[in-house]
């Protein structure tokens, strides 16, 4: 049974003998927001890399929408983990980075990201450069670049893992709330098990390496979930953490 | 009036760094004029520094003109060098396997003795322009090579998993981000060779020029005239400084980014 979307089966990886990913099979539909948690080291990147192409899979398969991913498809849009903005760069012209590479004018593709920028409240920042920007500003710009692009989906890796605790608060509200604005597809890294609560429609827990999916924990809470949490996302979190410390549970 | 505010308070902090190292050589040049005043030693063995300086003013002509053709040569010499060192860096960044062909011949030109090698070129290139701008190169193109070369692997990798996401080419992320990120790397290594590419082109006048600093202080010293040899020296000098000088200005002008960064924090 395919569907749209995108599907992940059975998929491995080793580096030189060592089994990284041992067994990962997920999906994600279309306007779905699903989260990958799991222990530090467990292969998390190693999915995303396998995504955009730049590793091929051991075994198994990946499809989008049914198909197999082809290598130089480029389907999806990527946000690495660190925001990955380039240093020389006005954030104009990190933000149209993706556009510019897929061969748009800049001029063009300056239209385009113009008027997203108050939405993503770096509203007269155009001409920064990066280092000018705080930690929370350049997680804002790097997704600008990363939304964008218009991918079918967004892979983004612990985008606010380098956040202090009050800022990534801030972002993951934020980023709720444009989430149900724009209702990508999202697959989501990351180790904070608040944030994968709050934000997703499905979390897949990963064991330590070599990775298979020790959980699949669908979320039913409807969206926006309040900041602070409420019982219902505590009664998320207490089943991701347990799944996450005895993995065989 | 905010600017010259700026301006005014950057050259207080400048003069500040300065401070220490201007107050040492001044105490240098006071205690050397002294000397020669109250030791009465004969200038053809140490000439003060009022002599140098009042036989630098009257030889100011000469002087200029020779100090033009060794900033020609050291220009000419030093922008081959430039330009060669990036077309290996391509090379070798495209074509890794390279590295291992070319890096020990290029180390081994480093090992080479200048004093030896010095007349020799002049021998079979002249005495024009030319060895100059060989010996030159030969001094500044490893360390300048090396410096890109480490510049380039000093790329953030996770820029590279960006772009190549985006489905960037290889040309397109080296242009976009590796020629970037290797920009403190050069200018780091454009500061060390462009003070020894000087060195280099008056050595190579040393050997055998017709004209330039080198042939002049080797003239100066076979008439006896340690007064006209450092006077030559402080051309030299003024030179290399004023060249170092402008690599600082540009590394400024190229890397606007590292500059805002720095006034922010
Ligand atoms: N290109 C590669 N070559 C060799 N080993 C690799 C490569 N990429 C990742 N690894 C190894 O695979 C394992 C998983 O790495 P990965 O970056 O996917 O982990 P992660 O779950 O994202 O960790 P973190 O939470 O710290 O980001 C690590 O042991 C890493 O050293
Ligand atoms: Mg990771």
């Amino acid at each position: 049974m395919t569907g749209a979307g995108l599907e992940l089966r059975r998929v491995r990886k080793s580096f030189d003998d060592r089994p990284v990913l041992d067994d990962i099979s997920l999906v994600v539909r279309p306007g779905e927001f699903v989260s990958i948690v799991g222990p530090s080291g467990a292969g998390k990147s190693t999915i995303l890399n396998l995504l955009t192409g730049r590793l091929t899979p051991d075994g198994g398969e990946m499809l989008h929408d049914g198909v197999p991913l082809a290598s130089g498809s480029y389907r999806f849009a990527f946000m690495p983990q660190r925001d990955a903005l380039l240093p020389w760069l006005r954030i104009i012209d990190n933000t149209t980075l993706g556009l510019e590479v897929a061969g748009m004018k800049r001029k063009a593709a300056r239209a385009r990201v113009a008027p997203l920028f108050a939405e993503f409240g770096l509203d007269g920042f155009e001409r920064h450069f990066p280092a000018q920007l705080s930690g929370g500003m350049r997680q804002r710009a790097a997704l600008l670049r990363t939304v964008v692009q218009g991918k079918a989906v967004l892979l983004v890796d612990e985008p606010f893992g380098a956040l202090d605790a009050l800022t990534r608060t801030q972002m993951q509200q934020w980023l709720a709330a444009m989430w149900m604005r724009h209702r990508w597809t999202v697959l989501l890294i990351t180790h904070d098990v608040r944030e994968a609560a709050l934000l997703s429609d499905r979390v897949y827990v990963l064991s330590a390496r070599p990775a298979r999916i020790a959980r699949t924990i669908p979320v039913w809470l409807p969206h926006p979930r309040p900041a602070a949490g409420s019982p219902e996302v505590a009664t998320v979190e207490a089943e991701i953490l347990n799944t996450l410390f005895n993995p065989e549970f | 009036m905010w600017k010259a505010y700026a301006f005014l308070s950057a050259l207080a902090r400048a003069l500040g760094h300065a401070g220490p190292a201007l107050l040492s050589v001044v105490t240098l040049i006071v205690g050397w004029e002294a000397y020669v005043h109250f030791s009465g030693i004969s200038p053809t063995v140490l000439p003060a520094p009022s002599r140098v300086l009042a036989q630098a003013y009257e030889h100011r002509q000469t002087l200029a003109g020779h100090g033009v053709a060794t900033l020609q040569a050291t220009a000419f010499g030093f922008a081959s060098s430039l330009l060669a060192a990036f077309l290996f860096s391509l090379l070798v960044d495209f074509f890794p396997q390279l590295r291992r062909a070319l890096f020990p011949v290029f180390i081994i030109t480093q090992t080479l003795p200048l004093i030896a090698i010095a007349p020799l070129i002049v021998l079979w290139f002249g005495f024009g322009l030319m060895p100059k701008i060989v010996l030159v190169a030969l001094i500044t193109f490893f360390p300048m090579l090396v410096a890109l070369v480490q510049g380039y692997a000093a790329t953030d990798r996770d820029i590279e998993a960006l772009l190549a996401s985006m489905g960037a080419s290889r040309w397109r992320i080296f242009v976009t981000a590796r020629l970037p990120s290797s920009l403190p790397y050069f200018f780091a290594g454009l500061r060390i060779s462009i003070t020894y590419a000087v060195v280099g082109a008056i050595f190579s006048e040393y050997a055998g020029a017709a004209r330039g600093l080198g042939i002049y202080i080797l003239n100066a010293k076979n008439n006896f005239r340690p007064d006209l040899v450092l006077a030559a020296v402080l051309v030299s000098s003024t030179l290399t400084l004023a060249l170092f000088g402008a690599t600082v200005l540009i590394q400024r002008a190229a890397m606007p980014w590292t500059r805002l960064s720095e006034e922010s924090r």
